[in-house]
């Protein structure tokens, strides 16, 4: 049975006689409340119990050791992903080449140190001169002696560097991969080489899909510069167990590293999504909103007093 | 609109600008190209017609070395495309060799290829200011120029998303212009355009006739093909089967095939 379907009748539907009324989302109150609440409990435990020592965190927060080993942990940071994104570039365009030779090696490098731990590469550099006691590179009348050669600091940014280059190689094949064909080819027609093509075509547009991931990599490797405490470079965590090892404060000083490393990450977060921003140039993708955008949204949706004026975007 | 424009570096000296001698081309067991022969003058315009998969645009894109032949010469000005001749050798070119002469042949293709990263602007002067490395000052003045040309002055600015398909296209053009090539190839420029933004592109494109570029124009615009070409070959299965000027051609196809392709197209 089907019964007709008519619209309303002409005039008694206007829009103005209607007041809209905001959906209420009482769930999503809920659930905010119940988490508020955990977070509440935890922030109450944290502080009442006195083993967690903050006044002992708040001694060494500005400690001068601590603060030298944040500056040894940012710069390990930013050289080993230097040479990981530079070799990571090198390594990608090596992969692609129609050399068959050439992209073996390139494939090869890439299995062998992303398919053996970090801290098994960093132990190798450290000890590298069990291998090769002297250095040449083959060329005669230079001999180095890789112990005073490889130095801790430096067996740290060989094993960080090297390691993150093939995990960027791949990320950036990726990126020159997700580039149409015809913008090379548009290069080629007007007669730029393969690097101008490469370095002013393919690589900005790629870089779109490049930095996300690339400024994942630079906060993972911030955190796993705290490894290469195993070879004795007092970065962060290895200036913060210097300190425990005397005064036995392992807690409060874990903490201290800890809170470090919460705020470099953010700052470096920060930083992301502005890069983000430059490289969507000239593309409708929108970009992923800040925090702050983020919460101000939240309230803006979420308000009691709804605005009458029906969806917003 | 006129565009009076490109007076080119190197005035050709032969009055044959363009020359296949047996053309051929394969793509593993696919024969594509089985023997092109085809003479294009100095300022003419010549259409390529003929049915999807007969080797239009693969032609095309031998003509600039986007794809390398496999038999026979084909010669653009006083060059061998993609070889260099000592005696009775022919030297593969390197890939420096082939983008320089590249830059003599300007390209246009179906789906614009602009870079989106760029403004129209810079889209124009790149190549100019990387490859052929001229002052910036008067890229600048030559791409302004050329914009106005194609009716797009107030677009210099805008990045390729932002204009439509027509205008992406008349910048495409403009950006092939500004490296003051001496032969312009199209493959089918009009084909991605909605209907009512062909008109406009096919007006910059009859312009840039009147100007007496050397045009090599594959489309399946058969108004434009009676109105500008000199001269219409019709490709079938590799081969050009038929050839002649215009509206012999067109009007009056001799052989079955472009008989039968005309019948569909027109
Ligand atoms: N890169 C390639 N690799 C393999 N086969 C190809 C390649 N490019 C073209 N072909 C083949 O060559 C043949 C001719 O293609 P081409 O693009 O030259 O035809 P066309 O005349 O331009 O057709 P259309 O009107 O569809 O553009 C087709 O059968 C196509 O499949
Ligand atoms: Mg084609």
């Amino acid at each position: 049975m089907s019964g007709v379907i008519t619209v309303p009748e002409i005039g008694t539907t206007d829009r103005g006689q209607f007041t809209v009324v905001p959906a209420r989302h009482p769930w999503r109150w809920v659930a905010g409340t119940a988490v508020a609440a955990v977070v509440i409990l935890l922030l109450v435990s944290a502080v009442s119990n006195p083993r967690f020592g903050w006044d002992k965190v708040a001694l060494y927060f500005r400690d001068v050791a601590i603060v030298n080993g944040i500056g040894i942990t940012l710069f390990l940071t930013v050289v080993c992903m230097a040479l990981g994104v530079g070799l990571g570039v090198l390594l990608a365009v090596m992969q692609l080449s129609a050399n068959p030779v050439v992209k073996a090696s390139a494939s090869a490098y890439v299995t062998i140190f992303r398919g053996t731990p970090v801290l098994v590469q960093l132990l190798f550099w450290f000890n590298l001169s069990a291998l090769y006691p002297e250095i040449t590179f083959g060329i005669p009348g230079v001999s180095l002696d890789a112990n005073q050669t490889i130095t801790p600091l430096a067996a740290a940014i060989l094993g960080l560097g090297l390691n993150e280059a093939a995990y960027m190689s791949e990320i950036v094949r990726a990126g020159i991969q997700s580039i149409d064909q015809g913008q090379g080819e548009a290069a080629g027609a007007l007669g730029m080489s393969r690097i101008q093509t490469l370095t002013r075509v393919i690589l900005p547009q790629a870089m779109r899909v490049i930095i996300p991931p690339t400024g994942n990599e630079f906060i993972g490797m911030l955190k796993m510069t705290s490894l290469v405490s195993v070879l004795a470079v007092p970065e962060l965590l290895y200036s913060a167990q210097i300190i425990y090892s005397k005064n036995l404060q392992v807690v409060p000083l874990l903490l201290v590293a800890s809170i470090w490393y919460i705020i470099v990450t953010t700052v470096f977060t920060v930083g992301q999504g502005s890069l983000e921003r430059h490289f969507a140039r000239g593309t409708s993708r929108s970009v992923p909103p800040t925090a702050a955008e983020r919460l101000r949204k939240f309230f803006r949706v979420h308000s009691t007093h709804g605005s009458g004026k029906g969806g917003q975007s | 609109m006129t565009i009076e424009l490109t007076e080119s570096r190197s005035a050709p000296e032969a009055l044959t600008l363009v020359r296949a001698e047996g053309v051929r081309k394969s793509f593993g067991d696919n024969e594509v190209l089985k023997g092109i022969d085809l003479h294009v003058q100095s300022g003419e315009v010549v259409c390529l017609i003929g049915a999807s998969g007969s080797g239009k645009s693969t032609f095309l894109r031998c003509v600039n070395h986007l794809e390398k032949i496999d038999g026979g010469l084909l010669w653009v000005g006083d060059r061998a495309v993609g070889y260099r001749i000592k005696g009775d050798k022919l030297h593969e070119q390197s890939h420096n060799e082939i983008c320089a002469d590249r830059t003599d042949i300007g390209m246009v293709f179906q789906h614009f290829n602009l870079f989106p990263h760029m403004t129209v602007l810079e889209n124009l002067m790149e190549a100019p200011l990387r490859v052929l490395k001229q002052r910036k000052v008067d890229v600048r003045r030559r791409a302004l120029d050329l914009l106005e040309k194609v009716g797009l002055s107030e677009k210099a600015d805008a990045y390729p998303r932002h204009l439509s398909g027509g205008q992406q296209q008349r910048v495409a053009i403009a950006r092939a212009l500004c490296m003051q090539p001496k032969l312009m190839l199209f493959d089918e420029p009009t084909s991605a355009l909605d209907p009512e933004l062909v008109g406009e592109v096919l007006r910059v494109m009859k312009d840039l006739a009147r100007t007496g570029m050397t045009m090599i124009v594959v489309t399946h615009e058969m108004g434009f093909a009676r109105d500008v070409a000199d001269r219409v070959v019709f490709m079938h299965g590799g081969r050009i089967i038929e050839e002649g000027a215009a509206p012999e051609v067109i009007g009056n196809p001799q052989h079955e095939r472009t008989k039968a392709f005309l019948s569909a197209v027109l």
